[in-house]
């Protein structure tokens, strides 16, 4: 620890502190554009320069370290001066630069109310521009159909150039251009290949780079803002809802260091217009093989006469990837007491299985655990599509020191170098007998972490878990296994036991022709229901399970309802209403609980605090919200390699074929069909990948 | 007046051959191997007797400079890197001993790499100079064919030297920007610190150096720092070579000792003032970078750092730009001004957006199409950008103005009278470019 003045009062930091973070703890402000806690440091903005007793000009605090600084000559701490007229004067000096050449349209800016270049103009600057030159014409720049440029604006921070390389792992933007010539761009001006670009504009402090599905439409001070989580990904980004009236405007992230750090990927953004679109907002009923608008007691009539006819054991129940903790213990309450086995929330990941103890199915070494690992092998497993968030952390890590991650499953691109070993179980099993030499890193590694796809058969999970065993990854200290989710929906729907029971058929088995009388789907889209069984669909949006369905039953939207979600890590995580569902749709476990009255079993709750107490007296550990209960890793990875090891030699298939189009929602945005498209057009481009190195 | 006994370049002019057998003739590559015998803390301790200052214009003392190098390696190497982007407007020192005495600087590259336990020099030449790299690549085979250097060489002393060409940019000549420059990368400054003797070139110690600096280097441990310490006053020793242009009768290259009089320097060298020394205006005695002098300062001046900064001004790379009383100094510093604001980087906010705005209110007062206050603007803007940015490029861009304000207000403000007392049209806007 090192002490220094800040304007007098004197704080103890730690040597490797820059000035600006010892500022910050004695409490003084500076101002900043360039430099972001989460990026490299520039250095280029000169904004938060600061007077150095003893320095002969002021220095750029983002970038000087406390343990740089002279002490005085008779051994006093050095002095740091925020407020000095030196200072003062070189951060109006700055910001007249800055804005010599920056239009002022802040009247017709999107950024305008939630820009840095207009607070720290009025904190910092002056009243009145004595620049009577013209001022500098920056053609727009295209880089894709999410980020709108405005480059007259701007400030050559260098952000989004500097988060592209270094966090998204994307060189797509740069600066051309010498002097106040400097453009940045992405040069041949494609559109941006990263899935998290949406960040670069969160980043722009001006209105240089804009979100363009959302631009000329949204005033910040004009917005609700209600914080939730996303259920795009199985990760949980924790996210901010903005609403004007009822409807959904724009998705922002929030600061969560345990999972998304300050990212969200564009999915989770712009999945907002999927929202309004295709909306299920009425009950509708099959009569003569179309579908019409119905009433909800036309709808519950329907289905209670078709319930009441059929067998219990030809009665079942799936739940999709989007359905919350409450429906989906609502769902299991009312399929227990008409007394059906057949219940199943494995549209994907049909290997896993709650009886192995919960340590089997969730993410043990937690997001931010990932930082210490040493040594990953991805078995089946694509986390830079099937959960972005967590490919940034990996990416972050390698960053940090050198990481050897090995790949068996598809060749992609990560964004940072691997190991490919194979592409099936068979390199799985050839890895374990020593046949590749990356068995030897992950034994050489402290650290080592298997990371599963949630879609692999059991035998692969339990080869893999017998990998980790016998690797040693799992310690007390270090879990070094874990399950890569897909879905929103599933560790919760996992953890309250929504598997078959007794004799129960299976996801895929419900499905099959002649299964089910019938079948009842809580948002399921992602599988075929052959004919035949009669089909309850309740959900959102008029997608594969609605088009199949003999009733349709309009359920709200995770941003229409407050329900518990429970992410990868088995982070129990609370999602809040921020608008209503549309027309007659409602809280998807308040329809449940109607359609339990009607079928003759009521269920025993009238409100969602009722229904929450009876969840936490069943599940108690779903009550701790933003936490995750430790579980026998070591438990569950011994029984898991206790299942033998059969597996098929097909090659590893990714569940998300198409990361912008992975559920009902982003089926039905405008924007993210876009996105896909162009991928799709990159995809077709692409040389062949070297992902192996 | 410098004896030519004493002189270090004796090849300056390109009378003889730059050959390495010519070379040898006139005292290259002699007894090399036995100063680098002497260990890295002689090297360094002469260097420091002899008072040697950077001659790439900062005037740093060389044997500071190396003795900042790590004494011991961590297991990093250690890296010279000679910078010969010699692209300051008006110099041209550099170029010369690179065409004529190109072993003088090979052999300095060795000697300096030993001072600091390096075994790898870069020179780093400036896109412009072709033909200069050709003289140089020529002269460094032909070290290699004789075994002077490699890395079995018959110094025993294992050395490497690679010649790099750059591609053109006068912000390549900073020495952190040369740095990412040779790495490959977009020449554009580093933030100090960390400074370069701690992570330079690949992030290993490395120390920059100016192509004179280097090539005098063989010539003072010969002779000894004493001797080269027996030129010029207390700090401001030696010879230097100062390149000397603008409306003299003979502009030229020459090599001198330090604190000669500019008359005498004029007199001696350049055939005198061109239309006799009451004709003459001012001069910018250290490049277009450092603030002009005004005739009766600067007539009777001794060219040397101390001296020079004591007026205001500084020797700079000692490129020393006269203009006579036809010199149109407002136009003669708005196109500095022009040069600074295309060679300005972009990458930080005052120079970047300072320098265009600048060489605009530069043009318009050239023409006198301004107000008098925008005058005192200008001096205040040229102090925002001074001292507020990460190189010295921006310095380098405002001192010309304030120099020129400081002595020629007179003159600007006589511009705008004239101009405001006749009708005009104001000038059609235009795009900014």
């Amino acid at each position: 620890m090192t002490k220094i003045l800040v304007d007098g009062t004197e704080v103890d930091v730690p040597a490797e502190y820059t000035l600006l973070q010892a500022c910050e703890a004695a409490g003084a402000e500076i101002p900043r554009f360039c430099f972001h806690e989460r990026l490299s440091i520039a250095g280029n903005c000169r904004m938060c320069l600061v007077e150095l007793k003893g320095a002969p000009k002021p220095v750029a605090s983002c970038a000087y370290a406390v343990k740089d600084c002279r002490p005085g000559p008779n051994g006093e701490p050095p002095e740091v001066l925020t407020r000095s007229g030196l200072t003062k004067k070189a951060r109006e000096g700055v910001m007249e630069f800055l804005l010599i050449n920056h239009p002022l349209d802040c009247p017709i800016c999107d950024q305008g109310g939630h820009c840095d270049l207009q607070d720290q103009a009025m904190a910092y600057g002056v009243d009145s521009t004595r620049y009577r030159e013209n001022k500098r014409a920056v053609e727009e720049k295209h880089i894709g159909p999410l980020i709108r440029t405005a480059m007259n604006r701007c400030i050559h921070c260098t952000r989004c150039v500097r988060f592209l390389a270094e966090v998204a792992g994307v060189p797509d933007l740069g600066a051309i251009g010498r002097g106040e010539d400097m453009e940045i761009t992405s040069y041949l001006e494609q559109a941006m290949a990263s899935e998290l670009q949406g960040n670069a504009a969160d980043l722009c402090p001006v209105g240089a780079l804009v979100h363009k599905p959302q631009s000329y439409n949204v005033r910040p001070w004009e917005l609700n803002k209600t914080e939730s989580v996303d259920v795009m990904d199985a990760v949980g980004s924790s996210i901010r809802v903005d609403t004007r009236g009822r409807e959904v405007m724009q998705i922002e992230p929030r600061i969560n260091e345990d999972i998304n750090e300050e990212w969200i990927s564009d999915k989770t953004r712009h999945c907002v217009d999927g929202l309004r679109m295709q909306r299920l907002d009425r009950p509708y009923l099959r009569e003569n093989g179309r579908l019409r608008p119905a009433t909800w007691s036309e709808a519950f009539g329907a289905i209670a006469a078709r319930v009441k006819a059929a067998d219990p054991k030809r009665i079942g129940a799936v739940v999709g990837d989007l359905a919350g903790v409450e429906e989906i213990f609502a769902l299991r309450e009312l399929m227990r007491a008409l007394g059906t086995p057949n219940l199943d929330c494995r549209q994907t990941g049909a290997g896993l299985d709650p009886a192995h103890g919960r340590a089997s199915y969730v993410f043990n070494p937690t997001i931010a655990g990932i930082e210490g690992a040493d040594a990953i092998l991805m078995v089946g497993a694509n986390p830079r599509t099937e959960a972005s968030l967590l490919n940034v952390r990996i990416r972050k890590r390698w960053r940090m020191a050198p990481l050897a991650v090995g790949v068996i499953g598809e060749a992609v691109d990560l964004t940072y170098p691997s190991h490919y070993i194979g592409a099936g179980p068979d390199s799985l099993a050839a890895l374990a007998r020593g046949e590749h030499s990356f068995l030897d890193t992950l034994k050489a590694a402290k650290a080592p972490l298997i990371i599963v796809g949630a879609d692999v058969e059991p035998g692969v999970l339990a080869a893999a878990a017998k990998l980790a065993g016998d690797l040693g990854a799992v310690t007390p200290e270090w879990n070094g296994f874990g399950v890569l989710h897909t879905a929103a929906a599933r560790v919760g729907a996992l953890d309250l036991g929504f598997v078959p029971g007794a004799g129960g058929l299976t996801f895929a088995g419900m499905l099959e022709a002649g299964a089910l009388d019938v079948l009842f789907n809580l948002g399921a889209d992602e599988r075929d229901v052959a004919p035949g069984a009669f089909l309850i669909y309740q959900g959102t949006h008029g997608d594969r399970g609605a088009s199949r369905a003999d009733v349709i039953l309009p359920g709200a939207a995770y941003t229409e309802k407050n329900a518990t979600y429970v992410n990868l890590e088995g982070r129990v995580q609370a999602a809040n209403r921020a608008g209503f569902p549309p027309g007659d749709a409602r809280e998807d476990w308040a329809i449940l609980r109607a359609l339990s009255e009607v079928l003759g079993h009521r269920l025993p709750f009238d409100s969602l605090t009722a229904l929450r107490k009876a969840l936490y007296a069943a599940h108690p550990h779903l009550a701790a919200v933003g936490a995750v209960e430790p579980g026998d890793v070591a438990g569950a990875v011994a029984v898991l390699a206790g299942l033998g090891d059969s597996a098929g030699g097909a090659a590893f298939a990714s569940p998300v074929a198409d990361f912008y189009l992975t559920n009902p929602i982003a089926r039905a945005s405008r924007v993210l069909a876009e996105c896909s498209r162009l991928a799709r057009e990159r995809a077709g481009q692409a040389q062949p990948l070297a992902a192996a190195e | 007046m410098l004896s030519d006994q004493d002189r270090i370049f004796t090849n300056l002019y390109g009378e003889h051959s730059p050959g390495l057998e010519a070379a040898k003739k006139r005292g290259a590559w002699d007894g090399t191997k036995f100063l680098l015998e002497m260990g890295r803390d002689w090297i360094i301790e002469e260097m420091k007797a002899s008072g040697l200052r950077g001659r790439g214009g900062a005037g740093f003392p060389t044997g500071l400079k190396w003795s900042f190098m790590p004494k011991k390696s961590d297991g990093r190497p250690h890296y010279l890197v000679v910078n010969a982007d010699e692209s300051e407007p008006g110099t041209c020192k550099d170029r010369e001993i690179m065409r004529h005495d190109p072993h003088l600087l090979i052999e300095g590259c060795m000697l300096a790499c030993c001072a600091m336990g390096a075994h790898a020099c870069y020179i780093y030449i400036r896109g412009e100079y072709v033909a200069e790299k050709h003289a140089l690549q020529a002269a460094v085979d032909e070290a290699y064919a004789a075994r002077l250097v490699g890395q079995s060489n018959v110094h025993d002393y294992p050395f490497d030297i690679y010649v790099h060409h750059g591609a053109g940019a006068y912000i390549c000549g900073e020495e952190t920007a040369l740095i990412e420059s040779l790495e490959g990368k977009k020449g554009m400054p580093r933030l100090k610190p960390p400074f370069p003797a701690n992570m330079g070139l690949y992030g290993c110690p490395t120390t920059v150096n100016n192509v004179e600096s280097i090539a005098v280097a063989g010539t003072i441990l010969r002779r000894g720092g004493a001797w080269f310490a027996g030129f010029g006053a207390k700090n401001n020793t030696g010879t230097k070579l100062f390149c000397v242009s603008g409306h003299v009768n003979k502009p030229c290259n020459v090599e001198e000792e330090m604190g000669i009089t500019f008359r005498e320097l004029i007199d001696r060298h350049c055939g005198g003032m061109r239309g006799g020394w009451d004709n003459l205006l001012c001069s910018i005695p250290g490049g277009s970078s450092v603030p002009l002098v005004p005739a009766e300062q600067i007539i009777d001046a001794k060219m040397d750092f101390d001296t020079l900064r004591n007026l205001g001004s500084g020797l700079g790379t000692a490129a020393v730009i006269v203009l006579d009383k036809s010199a149109d100094i407002v136009s003669a510093i708005t196109r500095i001004s022009y040069f600074y604001k295309h060679e300005s980087c972009g990458q930080c906010t005052p120079c970047r957006e300072g320098t265009g705005w600048m060489w605009r209110v530069m043009t318009r007062m050239a023409e006198g199409r301004a107000q008098r206050r925008e005058i005192d603007m200008l001096l205040e803007v040229t102090k925002q950008i001074e001292g507020h940015t990460i190189c010295a490029l921006g310095d380098a861009a405002a001192w010309p103005i304030q120099g020129l304000i400081r002595h020629f207000r007179p003159e600007i403000e006589r511009r705008i009278d004239r101009y405001s007392a006749n009708p005009h049209s104001d000038p059609v806007p235009m795009a900014a470019e």
